[in-house]
């Protein structure tokens, strides 16, 4: 039931005083006449809807969430409790540099760190989102080619296994998106790479890992050619979480770069946000970053270049996000950081291995953090779609992983454990797995219709998209 | 060092040896040696719990807390209500991943429901998004859905948030929409100059409201001028603002966005916040980012989902009207509960009290040389102007614990207050000032 139709006219919390200063009223022109309509509950009612709320809500605490591409590890504890001190949380973001050198320096540590692991110059923790991330790069990498009078480049590659969101955030820097398929080993093929490099090329996103799970070996041939034909390299983030410690996408030749915070290291994604989407740069593109840098060793000050390219939001970014990555930083150190990496493909490994005599991968060979299935040979045998096995999971307490992505695999899906997940749990799923692969044999029927146990069964989202209901009507 | 992995170097070993790896180095073994770390990072060795919560809380002792405060422009200390953190640190909607899966996550997708259910019901508009970044990108992303075909000219009054106009200009730098600043008058959009440059190009036309300022522009004025020239009618409020005063609906607006922190969110030195984006009906389809409906399950009985995705980048890509992906949905949880906790009267309360007390304190410092600039009504922000320094006069206050208000330029000052403010701490101020 919805939190309105819980509503008792009268009903309510008390929180304000009286108003201790004379009434001020606005003029009738400017006086809102249209009437509110929100909730009236009891601060017990309030709670408990909520406490329903989060009964009909899964995450990382609930349970296995191999949900690939997006880094589903542990969040821990003390992240919240330090984004929680109101050293930080009652700071305004405009007070005098004198009272927030703390703020001041949970960026620049943070920075330090970040830089050091990607092989970066400067990082920039303005970008609210991966996505935003990608928009500002690209700007950064507009701004570079303007900044030398070059205004033939107005074409940005991506190869056709990338995140949906590189191409949209192509666009809205103002690019026009040349689409590269990927080889038959699903990395970058390198005739087709060479083919479109040109001088109206003005960068490539790539990420690498690859969306297939898969490191590409000719990683430093592919950003030669970038580099050769005058363009930039942008390295799409999100998946780190495989090679921190191992290599640095600096060292691969990459230019700039955005890290997906709320992934790789370890801040909660709330339900869809926030997230932290930091970018980092090499010097030739420092002088372009949006907002402003943390400078100075014993004091320590904003700085804005002339040359920035303005401002991304408001302020310095999700700052609290920023928070809770640098005690994780800090937590895992120079140690930890790189056996966080290791183990993440580990388990990734681990599942693929066990799975692969029934499920066909769609690669296989050792894989990164990631693995992909295809099940488009189950699906000819028996029926049952990668949606099918995802819903059957649902049954079993599992976050399905990522379905039909990549786009490049037939009935994709991807599988990313993370770390934080014990070998029981790894091994509980991967029996699960092939429960339902025999299930799918025997009783196909049954995963047509799952899930069962879930508080709603399968959804009508055809009919929700041609008939919109998008709010609650007051009648 | 801390860390969080569970299987021990044991375990690792035997799970490597089960799937054919004698050691992590042959795991990573297919790497090229060139691109690889050599020498392991430099970066500090891990730390323990205790370790880290005390370098943590050393950080946060360098910053400082003051307990008033009577600065905005355009972050907010207003009251929070304790079951909004009690709300959004429930495990299962904070450690939840996008609702991808819909059946898992009807908590998270009904919460957002209700969400869209709010904001359309606070601006008085059509159809809501599930959020984006923050008032600042709200803006952006509003501009960029008006744009169509044969108009790609915006229009922006020179009277926004100075962080807003910027990541506008930003923002147009990309798409390549061409941006003219109205300029101020007399602390509001020159209205003249909208008249005579509005034209067959103009895309939309962006006003916020109260604006940078306080002051409450010609808002109805200025939606006509605008749809008679056939372009679309933006408006960034200040949702607390809404409990009190017209909204964008009201004054004619097809597109309302905002920043929502007012609404149950720390100020937390500028985010996490959250953009609020609202939309007359026949726009709805030009809405970025996440949007959820009502539909119903296999068995008839009620559900939400993430829903009109063809608008959206993984399935759109390059023609996808934004790249918004993740947005600020923990924020728009809080904003919910926060409007829930408050109620009608709550809401109205705080607008209320936040424009009385900022019209008691303008008055007081009018009495002591702090002449107030704001020539038409102001809402809860407030501009003077004295002979004494801005800057001798918010140190005054600072080593008195008080946060002043935002200095524009050496001698004037942007003042705020909210309900949080009493009486007593208005009067500190003046008492202090007068000193000066």
């Amino acid at each position: 039931m919805l939190v309105f139709e819980k509503s008792r006219p009268g009903r309510g919390c008390s929180m304000l005083p009286a108003c201790d200063v004379e009434i001020v009223l606005p003029k009738e022109k400017d006086k809102r006449e249209l009437a509110l309509h929100m909730p009236e509950l009891s601060e017990n009612e309030l709670s408990r809807h909520y406490t329903e709320l989060a009964k009909k809500s899964h995450g990382v605490n609930d349970g296995f969430y191999p949900l690939g591409s997006c880094t589903m590890k542990y969040n821990p504890k003390i992240n919240e409790d330090m984004a929680a001190l109101p050293g930080f949380t009652e700071v305004h973001p405009l007070q005098p540099a004198h009272t927030v050198q703390g703020c001041m320096e949970v960026m620049k540590e943070t920075e330090e760190y970040l830089c050091e692991i990607t092989g970066m110059d400067h990082m920039t923790f303005q970008p609210a989102a991966g996505a935003h991330g990608e928009f500002t790069g690209l700007l950064l990498i507009k701004a570079y080619h303007e900044s030398r009078g070059d205004k033939k480049r107005t074409k940005i590659i991506v190869p056709d296994s990338a995140h949906g969101t590189n191409p949209a955030s192509a666009v809205m820097a103002g690019y026009s998106v040349v689409s590269i398929p990927s080889g038959e080993d699903g990395c970058v093929d390198l005739e087709k790479l060479r083919a479109v490099a040109g001088d109206d090329i003005a960068g490539l996103m790539l990420t690498n890992p690859n969306t297939v799970g898969l490191f590409d070996k000719n990683i430093l041939e592919i950003t030669n050619i970038v580099h050769g034909c005058g363009g930039l390299c942008y390295y799409d983030g999100a998946n780190l979480n495989a090679v921190m410690g191992t290599v640095r996408p600096g060292d691969m030749g990459f230019d700039v770069i955005h890290l997906n915070l709320h992934k790789t290291f370890s801040t909660p994604h709330g339900g869809g946000g926030p997230g932290s989407g930091p970018v980092g740069c090499k010097e030739c593109l420092t002088e372009f970053l949006p907002s402003v840098l943390v400078e100075g060793e014993e004091t320590l000050s904003f700085v804005k270049s002339e040359h920035s390219i303005g401002e991304m939001k408001s302020f310095y970014g999700n700052f609290l996000v920023v928070v809770r990555a640098l005690t994780y930083l800090k937590t895992l150190g120079r140690e930890g950081i790189p056996k966080a990496s290791q183990n993440a493909v580990l388990n990734a490994n681990y599942m693929m291995n066990k799975l692969k005599d029934l499920y066909t991968m769609a690669y296989d060979e050792v894989c990164m953090h990631e693995f992909v299935m295809s099940l488009s040979d189950l699906k000819k045998k028996t029926g049952v779609s990668a949606m099918d096995i995802a819903k059957g999971l649902l049954d079993n307490g599992i976050h399905p992983p990522t379905m039909y992505f990549p786009l490049i695999v037939d009935e994709a899906l991807m599988v990313e454990p993370t770390e934080t997940e014990s070998r029981e749990t790894l091994d509980e799923a991967i029996q699960v797995f092939r429960n339902l692969y025999e299930m799918a044999e025997k009783e196909a029927e049954s995963l047509h219709a799952a899930p069962v146990t879930t508080p709603v069964t399968r959804l009508d989202e055809v009919g929700a998209a041609r008939h919109p209901v998008l709010r609650y009507q007051f009648s | 060092m801390g860390n969080y992995i569970p299987n021990t170097e044991n375990e690792q070993s035997q799970m490597l040896s089960e799937i054919g790896f004698q050691s992590m180095e042959e795991l990573f073994g297919h790497i090229p040696d060139e691109v690889k770390v050599k020498d392991g990072l430099n970066i500090p060795e891990g730390m323990s719990e205790l370790e880290v919560r005390k370098s943590m809380q050393k950080i946060a002792g360098k910053n400082r807390v003051f307990e008033t405060i009577f600065r905005g422009a355009g972050a907010y200390r207003h009251f929070i209500p304790s079951i909004v953190k009690s709300v959004i640190s429930k495990e299962n909607l904070l450690t939840a991943y996008t609702p991808y899966q819909a059946e898992i996550s009807q908590g998270i997708l009904q919460s957002i429901f209700e969400y869209q259910t709010m904001i359309c019901d606070l601006t008085g508009m059509d159809t809501s998004n599930a959020s984006v970044y923050d008032g600042a990108t709200a803006a952006a992303e509003g501009i960029a859905m008006c744009k169509e075909r044969k108009r790609k000219k915006a229009m922006i009054s020179a009277t926004v948030l100075p962080y807003v106009l910027e990541t506008v200009k930003t923002y147009c730098f990309g798409n390549g929409m061409e941006l003219v600043v109205i300029p101020e008058k007399d602390g509001v959009t020159d209205v003249e100059f909208l008249k005579e440059n509005i034209d067959k190009e103009t895309a939309c036309v962006y006003i916020q409201h109260p604006n940078y300022y306080g002051n409450l522009e010609d808002a109805e004025n200025i939606g006509n001028i605008v749809h008679e020239a056939g372009a679309k009618y933006i408006m960034g409020v200040n949702p607390i603002s809404l409990g009190a005063l017209k909204t964008p609906r009201e004054y004619g607006a097809d597109v309302a966005v905002g920043d929502g922190q007012p609404l149950g969110l720390s100020i937390a030195f500028g985010g996490p916040y959250l953009g609020f984006m609202a939309c007359v009906e026949g726009m709805t389809r030009k809405l970025p980012g996440r949007i959820v409906g009502q539909t119903v399950d296999h068995n008839g009985k009620t559900g939400y989902v993430l829903t009109l995705q063809a608008r959206e980048q993984h399935i759109r890509r390059e023609k996808a009207s934004s790249n918004v992906c993740s947005n600020q949905a923990l924020c728009a949880l809080a904003v919910s509960v926060y409007m829930a906790a408050m109620g009608n009267e709550g809401l109205a309360n705080a607008a209320i009290q936040s424009t009385s007390k900022a019209h008691y304190l303008a008055a007081e410092l009018e009495k002591i040389g702090f002449a107030v600039e704001n020539k038409t009504d102001f809402f809860h922000e407030f501009v003077t102007k004295s002979e004494t320094p801005a800057e001798t006069a918010l140190k005054a206050l600072e080593e008195q614990g008080i946060l002043g208000g935002y200095p524009l330029d050496d001698h004037r000052i942007l003042w705020c207050c909210t309900e949080v403010n009493s009486k007593e701490e208005m009067d500190a101020v003046v008492r202090i000032l007068k000193e000066v």
